[in-house]
């Protein structure tokens, strides 16, 4: 065993602009949890009505093990806000606990890997019905298996595909990409964007039709029905 | 005896959780069970108001917590029923005086000797939410057929399946059938179209039960009253019965009295 000195400290608390941001070393989640406990109990008073903002690194995290912490901290007081990750399971738990998982200065890019467009070979594929208050962003292409509500916000990168119904707020081209589309069973959504345009609203239809919606030549955001074989045509 | 420990949310306030919890934990123990009721509404206590028990309060669960009494000191029982109880809630604390684990403690507390533990959550989704849904084994969503409380019950929903809680059930308050045959209100199809989870039971509306509460008599125990024997219905149900939905057809004409009469049974 070394001496504490040399081995670079388990948990590191800075203060950001939304507050303070916990950073680990890379161990398991079970001693970056009990570190940061102990360093709560040690400052009591210093973390009393703190919002706090955790990178957890690459681990994987489960339901189970953000809510357990979130939980305990909201019992010393503590605001779990932000959970900032590199693994995906880890954000996804997150976005679906309704945490953030960006904070104000973001993250370096260099763990995305995304050059110009959309990454073909990275799509994002969610089977549950994304529902009121939920936010799902991702840099390259979402797929949901299920409805989007009213209330519910896919913002992504890439293309967005929804088999089901629509009724939230889809974003896709987040970045800009201007070519992406986004297609659904039933696309009666609140708000359409791709890129920065932005569609009006579009009506419940009474018997709905696939429909996909992209930039035209005129630069316009419109939606069509879909047709087989469609995809031939636009690629 | 185990409990079954069940609450009552709905993310938006006035929709009808507190009126839910007192008609269901009175028709429960109607049946013969014995039900305790949790007033999780920390700060904003009014579940003893609607059952008729606000000046016998001595104890309150925040004193339970903090140990100034025994749980059985806190348990109020009903005027009527000897077989249901009541832990209000604290009107001087806020949420905070109640912790998640503290919420499963008490009501591993009360399983062995009680059928069933029904607990009021206060709105919104946060500490109070938590705390209410800590312990439950199943989630009682109660919306009304209104836009903006079916969006809310939505965030619910979400919010339940994420710390898997499971697929709660769904009760839909108030609905008025003249207004939903005129389209000027959601329809039970519409709001169970976009929550997409079980039917408990659908309330029809009626100004009974907003006199019964003001009198801190539930609904459930006027045999005329419809919302009353929805709630009735519901309280069958989750003793696992199954009991077929009322017709709410709108009232009108003589030929619908005679079919209600006839299909009565």
């Amino acid at each position: 065993m070394e001496p504490m000195e040399s081995t670079p400290p388990v948990v590191q608390i800075k203060g950001i602009r939304d507050g303070l941001l916990v950073t680990f070393a890379d161990i398991p989640w079970g001693e970056q949890r009990a570190a940061l406990m102990q360093q709560i109990h040690e400052k009591a008073s210093f973390f009393q009505g703190a919002r706090l903002a955790i990178d957890v690194g690459n681990q994987p995290l489960k339901v189970n093990d953000l809510v357990d912490l979130r939980d305990w901290l909201s019992e010393q007081s503590i605001n779990l806000w932000a959970v900032l990750s590199e693994s995906p399971t880890t954000e996804h738990t997150a976005q679906l606990l309704g945490l953030a998982t960006r904070i104000s200065k973001p993250r370096p890019e260099e763990n995305h890997h995304v050059l110009d467009g959309v990454p073909s070979d990275q799509a994002l594929f969610i089977s549950k019905t994304i529902r009121s208050g939920t936010r799902i962003e991702y840099p390259g292409t979402v797929v949901v298996f299920g409805d989007v509500n009213p209330g519910a916000e896919i913002v992504a990168e890439g293309n967005v595909i929804v088999w089901g119904r629509v009724r939230g707020v889809i974003h896709a081209g987040s970045k800009g990409d201007r070519s992406v589309f986004i297609c659904a069973l039933d696309l009666s959504a609140n708000q359409l964007r791709i890129a920065d345009e932005v569609s009006a609203m579009l009506n419940p239809q009474k018997d709905p039709k696939p429909e996909i919606a992209s930039i035209n030549e005129e630069g316009k955001l419109q939606a069509e029905l879909w047709h087989s074989g469609e995809t031939n045509i636009r690629k | 005896m185990t409990a079954k420990v069940i609450t009552v949310t709905s993310g938006k306030g006035g929709v009808g959780k507190t009126t839910a919890v007192a008609n269901l934990a009175t028709a429960l123990a109607m049946d013969g069970k014995r039900v305790v009721c949790i007033d999780g509404d920390i700060g904003l206590r009014n579940l003893d108001v609607v059952m008729g028990l606000e000046n016998r309060i001595v104890y309150d669960l925040v004193d339970v917590i903090e140990g100034r009494c025994k749980l059985k000191q806190a348990m109020i029982r009903d005027k009527h029923l000897p077989e249901l109880y009541l832990i209000p809630a604290a009107q001087t604390r806020d949420k905070n005086a109640v912790s998640p684990s503290d919420m499963v403690r008490i009501c591993n507390d009360l399983r062995p000797d009680t059928d069933f533990v029904i607990v009021d959550s206060p709105a919104g989704i946060e500490r109070g939410f938590r705390n209410a849904i800590a312990a439950a084994d199943n989630v009682l969503v109660v919306t009304n057929p209104e836009v903006s409380a079916v969006r809310d019950a939505d965030r619910v929903v979400g919010l339940l399946e994420a710390e898997e809680k499971g697929s709660p059930s769904l009760i839909i308050n108030r609905l008025n059938p003249n207004l939903v045959k005129n389209n000027d209100m959601l329809s039970a199809e519409d709001v169970l179209d976009l929550l997409g989870i079980r039917l408990i039971g659908i309330v029809p509306e009626d100004e009974n039960v907003i006199i019964g509460s003001n009198r801190g008599a539930p609904t459930v125990g006027d045999a005329k009253s419809r919302a009353g024997q929805a709630f009735r219905n519901i309280a069958k149900r989750l003793q696992g019965e199954d009991v077929p939905f009322m017709d709410l057809a709108p009232q009108s004409g003589l030929w619908s009295a005679i079919q209600r009469f006839a299909g009565r049974k």
